[in-house]
């Protein structure tokens, strides 16, 4: 029994529930304790995947319950990637947080703790139930960072996001529902196992509870019908809370992924694959909406946000695909969005404080302090997110490219090649705007914070490591494919095996 | 290895010239010179190999899932062009020296300068065609910056834009067509690629992979109808367009021609795809450029034109037509950079590029006149300069040409014609230039030599071209060979580059080219009068608009898609709900299962029926929100006696309490809120509603009965048969809850907390109108603390202590807990609260409510943590009997120390949520009138 | 039974949904209210109907299920911190937007929506631009 399995929950619960009390107590203190409790958390997580790299699945019953009685934790390799991912993300959103942000406001980071707890626990979990129990955790969190700051754009887009989340909450727990009084069981390994052996008007039944959990984890990874809330959310979210959402859409991609391998793989003949044909065309149109949105936007947040839409579309592509080469693509393509954008979050909050009033809304404004500094970077940061060489962004689009093959590949190749296009006609416009045009008159905003521009800095970094160090992260990422399809061994770790 | 470094050197000397960047201009240019040098140096290092035809090439694996490798391929054609790009960069950095002023940000520019030479380098080197690919796109963004370079114009920021957006998107075909090359041939290193041309030809794919890659190549070599971005991107500086318009970035396309042609050439495709856009380029190109009065824009017309003319003569089918559109390429890129360089310093030292103002320089000077004069001669084509050399080729390969059938004359007709124009407008750089009158009021007047080094350069090239054109036997043909001997794929065919080929239809050709040309300038006065009649096309212009005008299109589309309006955006979600459940659940054979239904029994059957209508009123008077209040009240009532009823006693309580709080939550929420909302939404609108609604009713309906028809087994047992013996409990559900799905609560009472704090944050300031009557006009009571509810409460208080006392003990194995106890608590100290104000009970409860939750949270972690050091998983319960008096046989359980976790949690969260709210409303000012 | 149980979350659902797509936040909030209620019985009978044998251990032979009681247990008490979150901030919403509208300002009619929603849309883009300051 490894207890490091429980610790990505753990710490950052009883951190979140220490900060709590701590609302009187010095800041200083406070941002200690949270900045020590995401390091921590990011060990944790490196030491995790150290463990996962093995390829054995590790099971941590949680009261010593096995499952599918008690509730259990499973450690693969795809938990413990999204773990490691979300972990590096924390730190530097932290860090950022620290140099001010989160003094905008209440409790940021206990808020924050809890977040991240929440997400590593629906990373973590092998049980249904809990599953949304922690989807609640990280909701109602991510609402309070939403509104982290207050203002009127922040309240009106919370409110949209809170309300659709509702209903969505209550989706899941009608889904959830309808499997337990199916399959009289939880626990997700254990539902596999039923799903594969069930047939007849059982089986609809199922499928029907499997398809309306898809469509609930769809609305937390926002794609087309589900998405609109979205925009204006992250657009409106102080940086570092947009930033720390660039994770949230993989929260709900990830679920859709584990759910659709795990409980409706190839073992569940013919429910298999569970709707992926309907994923396949919603993704292709995500992909294309968002695209013209990015071009049509008119803030730099805006324009971040929809190209976060643009990043969920193709890996939704990835998910529908479903083939080992697919998903590792995916994962790939996961990671270097999320850091990617993430990083864009916060520098186009630095470049957002040097325009002053204008933010970063697309007019003509004051020069700014360091434009060639920024503006280098934006043309960096903007390549990789816009998939062109010699970053990230390329190879993750040309893995998902090969991974295809058929009439699908020309669907993809199409959609994702002008997509890209028209990513570039945007992010060069936002480019020459912010950077190229401006009045005579100097900025009259403070100077820029050097320290968060390094941070931001170093987390836009990862993208030219992941081009560097791709063959071990691809290497992973296909061992990782490898070992969602092999649902048996799987079951085996939970010691469930004996159906198939 | 030595190409790696060659590769590399200009990327990793990039910084070079801004740590030299204060030590002024001449150091700047030392220090970006330092990469080339060295490079050319490690090039020339090679010369005897590549001439005797070996193929250098260096390979390491990269992704091996991509079959991307970092590998590179000299041979004579990367020979050629690697040479040009470092040979002519040189050049250009030493003219770039004096044409850039102090006052601009030279660092930047050379830094600019080396990421495009080193992508450059790259392109023509690589020998993996991804590899190849990735500097293809890099040279597009380097040059952007290049082209942008003088940002605070207009012209270069559109100008930029337009050639990344073009060049860049080609650049996406591209992509395209080699991942459709690599899948047929299933590499995508060069060797093994242009081994396979036969394979690929005859592949049904062929088509695709060739009009992609051609794509790719026309927007990169500015062929019709993609060559509207070039002209623009003449705004950037003069050593720029010098460099990306005569020998690099333009040729790249014109390179990949060369370098493909043995994989995809010879087929009717290539031929009528690539000779027909090469010749309408041709034409077009040269035509237009005699019109131009900017002395840049008639060079990057006729740049267009001449690589129309190479891309043509690549199309045509014969083995000789690659060695004279190579032999061009050099051609063109030396008198083409010169010519540049030219105009850069008339420009520099005029002030104007004009050619109607600038007239007659031959005064003031001749030495760069002469410069510029033997170098446009070269571009018309006159013998003894390399141009005319190529341009015989090039006539007497379109002579050689019959795939045309009875219209194979066409071709040649064509040539002539454009050769004709091409004489013209170089006429008229001569002619305008440096003749023809006087200058006309000049910004710079009077203009005079420029600094010596900056025609340096100039003469240089201009010398090449000599040479070239009149020993070329002795200057070139050895490196041409081998170029177009790498190119083909296998031996040339005999050739001789000679001046002089006695009397043949090809110099008859270019004789009347010149004849043609000169006539053509003599009436040029007319051709410029019809010219302006003609619709003014401004490729820029056009483009910024169409970019303009689908901008506006999109948003208003999006604005129709997403209007902002949460009511679509629920509708949209439950109608993907409907769309979805109503697909999967068709299949159904039946609805009802095989279980039989259990009886109707009078009362609960009242019981439902109550609770409908209830629900169905709450909804009709939901513009009455005090009386919907009252009717929800009622529905949550019969909520819990259901639970009841169908024997879950403890959701029976909770759910009474829960109901209570939300009650008295949502009533001071009414407060503050209108009381009553208009009817605003159409009848429309309410149809639509009505439709989704009965929609997820009727869904949510059929689920439930398919369900409860239907047998399962369930995991339920095993909870009954361990409950006591496993929990130490009898009363299962709490079991459940505490212990074996304790976690859940965990969890659980994690979002109370966090529920609590996000309240408090978003309460955070907030004041309020106080409403100083109710909806009817009534005036609200404005005594603060009534006096009967105060005793009331004080009363209430102990009774509700000891209730949940009772009901925390018991629990565990009677319907209870700690949730229930809790929110007992709860509600008596909110009673307390209203009674006597938040501060009052803040105050003698001596704890704040954050604390109390956060502990709660806490302790009930540490249960879980403390059967961590028994070496137990998370949340293991162990347990003991006690027998206590009154109470009865209670377990002394670690889950018990957990619900007490649990119950603190639930005291403080939904203290902290109310009382916020209870503050709001004591801080509010009360009306004066009291 | 089985049949009135489905009729009556029927209904539920029904009033629930309806509420849940009107314009103003609280009619909203009781819709969701209404819509838990629905999901928590949906959830609860779930584990079929028993009477009279409630899951607490005595002599008697068979027992109800008591895992979807503990389930609709947890899923009540969340319901209820989300009910309190959404109730306040549609306050602080009505406070700070000046209008209990679910969309933060006063909704256009359907006639010529397009156009006032374009107008909208700028108007929130300018709000939104001021609040990423």
């Amino acid at each position: 029994m490894n207890h490091w399995l429980i610790a990505p929950i753990l710490l950052p619960l009883l951190c979140g529930a220490m900060l709590m009390t701590a609302s009187r107590s010095p800041v200083r203190l406070v941002r200690i304790l949270s900045a020590s409790s995401v390091f921590l958390l990011l060990l944790c997580a490196i030491y995790l995947v150290m463990q996962a790299v093995s390829g054995e699945i590790q099971v941590y019953a949680l009261g010593n319950w096995s499952a599918p009685f008690g509730i259990a934790l499973v450690l693969d390799r795809l938990s413990a990637f999204m773990l490691l991912v979300t972990a590096v993300l924390a730190v530097f959103v932290t860090l950022y947080a620290l140099r001010g942000d989160d003094r905008r406001g209440r409790y940021f980071h206990a808020l924050l703790q809890f977040q991240l707890a929440g997400i590593n626990g629906a990373f973590l979990t092998g049980d249904l139930f809990n599953l949304f129990v922690f989807f609640e955790i990280l909701l109602i969190a991510s609402y309070a960072l939403l509104l982290h700051g207050l203002g009127p754009a922040r309240i009106r887009a919370a409110l949209h996001y809170v309300v659709l989340n509702l209903i969505g909450s209550g989706l899941f727990l009608i889904a959830a529902g309808l499997f337990y009084g199916i399959a009289g069981t939880l626990n997700m390994a254990d539902l596999a196992r039923f799903v594969a052996q069930a047939e007849g008007d059982q089986l609809y039944l199922l499928e029907a509870a499997g398809a309306l959990l898809i469509l609930v984890f769809g609305l937390k990874a926002a794609f087309l019908p589900l998405h609109f809330w979205l925009p204006r959310a992250y657009a409106s979210a102080t940086a570092p809370v947009a930033a720390l959402f660039a994770i949230m859409t993989k929260v709900g991609l990830y679920s859709i992924l584990r759910f659709s391998t795990l409980v409706f793989g190839e073992q569940a003949g013919a429910a298999s694959g569970l709707g992926s044909s309907v994923l396949w065309i919603l993704a292709l149109l995500t992909m294309a909406l968002a695209a013209l949105g990015a071009f049509a936007a008119s803030s730099l947040t805006s324009l971040l946000a929809y190209l976060v839409l643009v990043s969920v579309g193709t890996l939704l592509a990835g998910i529908a695909v479903g083939t080992e080469a697919a998903i590792s693509a995916t994962l790939y393509y996961l990671v270097h969005s999320t850091w990617v954008i993430a990083g864009l979050f916060l520098l186009a909050d630095i470049i957002a404080k040097q325009r002053g009033e204008l933010g970063s809304s697309f007019k003509v404004g004051p020069r700014l302090f360091n434009p060639y500094l920024l503006g280098g970077c934006f043309f960096a940061a903007a390549i990789a997110v816009a998939g062109l060489p010699p970053f990230s962004g390329f190879f993750g689009k040309i893995l998902l490219l090969k991974a295809v093959s058929g009439d699908a590949a020309w669907q993809l190749w199409s959609v994702v090649l002008v997509a890209g296009l028209i990513g570039v006609i945007g992010l060069s416009r936002a480019g020459s705007l912010l950077f190229w045009r401006h009045h005579a008159a100097e900025s009259k905003a403070a100077a820029m914070d050097k320290v968060a521009f390094l941070i931001t800095v170093l987390l836009l970094l990862s993208s030219p490591l992941l081009v560097v160090f791709a063959q071990p992260v691809i290497s992973y990422t296909e061992a990782t494919a490898a070992q969602l399809l092999d649902v048996p061994s799987y079951l085996q770790a939970l010691r469930l095996e004996e159906a198939l | 290895m030595i190409l790696l470094v060659l590769v590399f050197a200009p990327f990793l000397a990039a910084a070079l010239p801004f740590l030299a960047a204060r030590r002024g201009r001449t150091w700047i240019a030392l220090a970006t010179a330092l990469a080339p040098m060295i490079a050319l140096a490690l090039l020339l290092s090679q010369t005897s190999q590549v001439l005797a035809g070996e193929v250098i090439s260096v390979k390491y694996a990269w992704i091996t899932q991509l079959g991307l490798n970092l590998s590179f391929h000299l041979d004579g054609l990367s020979f050629l062009f690697s040479l040009l790009i470092l040979g002519i960069g040189l050049l250009v950095i030493l003219y770039a020296r004096y044409y850039l002023s102090e006052q601009e940000r030279v660092a930047r520019f050379f830094t600019s300068l080396l990421l495009f030479m080193g992508s450059m380098l790259g392109l023509v080197l690589a020998g993996n065609l991804l590899l190849m690919l990735m500097f293809w796109e890099l040279t597009s963004l380097s040059s952007f910056l290049l082209i942008g370079f003088w940002s605070q114009q207009v012209a270069a920021r559109q100008g930029a834009r337009m050639a990344l957006v073009v060049t860049g998107g080609g650049g996406l075909a591209l992509l395209a067509g080699i991942l459709v090359i690599g899948n047929v041939v299933g590499s995508y290193e060069l060797v093994d690629v242009l081994a396979a041309g036969d394979l690929l030809r005859a592949h049904s794919l062929y088509p695709v992979a060739l009009v992609l890659v051609l794509i790719g190549v026309f927007t990169k070599s500015a062929q019709f109808p993609f060559h509207f971005w070039l002209p623009h991107a003449m705004s950037a500086p003069t050593p720029v367009s010098a460099y990306l318009h005569s020998a690099t970035m333009v040729k790249a396309g014109v390179f990949l021609l060369a370098r493909l042609y043995p994989l995809l050439s010879g087929t009717d495709w290539w031929f009528y795809l690539v000779t027909f856009t090469g010749l309408t380029t041709l034409l077009v190109g040269a035509v237009t450029a005699l019109f131009q009065h900017d002395l840049k824009g008639l060079l990057a017309y006729s740049t267009i034109s001449h690589l129309g003319l190479i891309t043509l003569l690549f199309g045509l089918d014969s083995d000789l037509a690659p060695v004279a559109a190579i032999f061009h390429i050099i051609n063109h890129a030396t008198f083409k950079a010169s010519l540049f360089m030219a105009a850069g310093i008339i420009d520099h030292e005029t002030g104007s590029r004009d050619m109607r103002r600038i007239n007659g320089l031959w005064k003031y000077m001749p030495h760069t006149a002469i410069l510029a004069m033997v170098a446009s001669s070269a571009m018309a084509g006159v013998p003894l300069l390399n141009g005319f050399l190529s341009k015989e080729m090039f006539f007497s390969e379109t002579l050689h040409q019959h795939l045309l059938g009875s219209f194979s004359w066409l071709l040649p007709t064509m040539a002539t014609i454009a050769g004709a124009f091409s004489v013209a407008y170089s006429l008229r750089f001569i002619h305008d230039v440096f003749f023809n009158g006087t200058p006309i009021n000049l910004p710079k007047f009077p203009p005079h030599e420029p600094p010596r080094y900056m025609k340096i350069p100039v003469e240089v090239l201009v010398f090449c071209c000599l040479l070239v054109g009149v020993l070329p036997a002795w200057s070139i043909s050895s490196l041409l060979a081998v170029a177009a001997e790498a190119s083909l794929g296998h031996a040339l065919p005999p050739y001789d580059l000679a001046i002089w080929h006695g009397f043949n239809l090809p110099l008859l050709m270019s004789f009347i080219a010149l004849v043609g040309g000169i006539t053509i300038y003599a009436q040029r006065v007319h051709l410029f009068r019809w010219y302006d009649g003609l619709p003014d096309i401004n490729g820029r212009i056009m483009f910024e608009n169409s970019i303009r005008f689908l901008y506006g299109l999109v948003s208003r589309t999006l604005a129709r898609i997403e209007n902002g309006s949460l009511q679509r955006y629920i509708s949209l979600l439950l109608l993907a709900v409907i769309a979805v459940l109503v697909t999967w659940l068709t299949p159904l054979s039946q609805v009802t299962g095989e279980v039989a239904l259990t009886p109707i029994d009078p009362l609960t059957a009242l019981g439902l029926g109550v609770m409908s209508c209830a629900a169905l009123l709450t909804m009709g008077f939901h513009r009455q929100r005090l009386t919907a209040l009252l009717m929800l009240s009622v529905v949550g009532l019969v909520v819990a006696m259901v639970f009841a009823r169908f024997s879950a006693p403890d959701l029976a309580l909770t759910q009474l309490v829960v109901e209570v709080v939300t009650i008295l939550l949502m009533l001071l929420v009414v407060y503050f809120l209108p009381a009553n909302a208009p009817a605003e939404s159409s009848s429309l609108l309410h149809l639509r509603d009505f439709m989704i609604a009965a929609g997820c009713a009727v869904l949510m309906a059929v689920l439930t009965f398919a369900v409860l028809t239907r047998p399962y087994q369930s995991i339920a047992d095993f909870f009954l048969a361990n409950s006591l013996t496993g929990g130490g409990g009898t009363n299962v559900v709490n079991v459940i809850l505490v212990d074996f799905r304790g976690f859940d609560t965990l969890g659980e009472i994690s979002v109370l907390a966090i529920t609590a704090i996000a309240t408090v944050a978003l309460l955070k300031g907030l004041h309020l109108p106080h409403a100083r009557v109710d909806n009817q006009g009534r005036a609200w009571s404005t005594e603060v603390y009534p006096m009967m509810l105060g005793v009331l409460a004080r009363l209430v208080l102990p009774l509700a202590l000891l209730v949940s006392v009772f009901m925390f003990l018991r629990g565990h194995n009677e319907p209870g807990g700690g949730f229930i106890a809790g929110l007992i608590t709860a509600v008596a100290l909110i009673l307390l609260q209203v009674a006597y104000g938040q501060r009052w009970v803040q105050t003698r409860m001596g704890v704040r409510f954050p604390n109390i939750a956060a502990v709660g949270v806490l302790i009930a972690a540490a249960t879980g943590l403390a059967s961590m050091l028994l070496g137990y998983p998370f949340l293991t319960s162990a347990f003991v009997h006690v027998d206590l008096p009154f109470i009865g046989d209670i377990e002394l359980a670690s889950a018990i120390v957990f619900d007490l976790g649990v119950y603190l949690t639930v005291v403080g969260g939904t203290l902290l949520i109310l009382s916020g709210l209870g503050r709001i409303g004591h801080n509010v000012k009360l009306p004066e009138d009291v | 039974m089985e049949l009135l149980v489905a009729l009556a979350i029927g209904v539920l659902t029904f009033s629930g949904v309806y509420l849940i797509l009107r314009a103003r936040t609280f009619s909203v909030a009781l819709g969701l209210t209404l819509f838990s209620y629905a999901v928590n019985l949906f959830l609860f009978v779930m584990g079929r109907l028993h009477t009279g044998k409630p899951a607490v251990l005595s002599e008697a032979s068979s027992y109800t299920d008591p895992v979807p009681q503990a389930l609709v247990l947890t899923a009540i008490v969340i319901g209820f911190a989300m009910t309190a979150f959404v109730l306040i901030l549609a306050l602080r919403a009505h406070t700070e937007l000046g209008s209990d509208h679910v969309d933060g300002a006063e909704k256009a009619r359907p006639s010529g929506e397009i156009k006032k929603a374009l107008a909208k849309m700028k108007q929130q883009k300018r709000k939104r631009t001021g609040a990423t300051r």
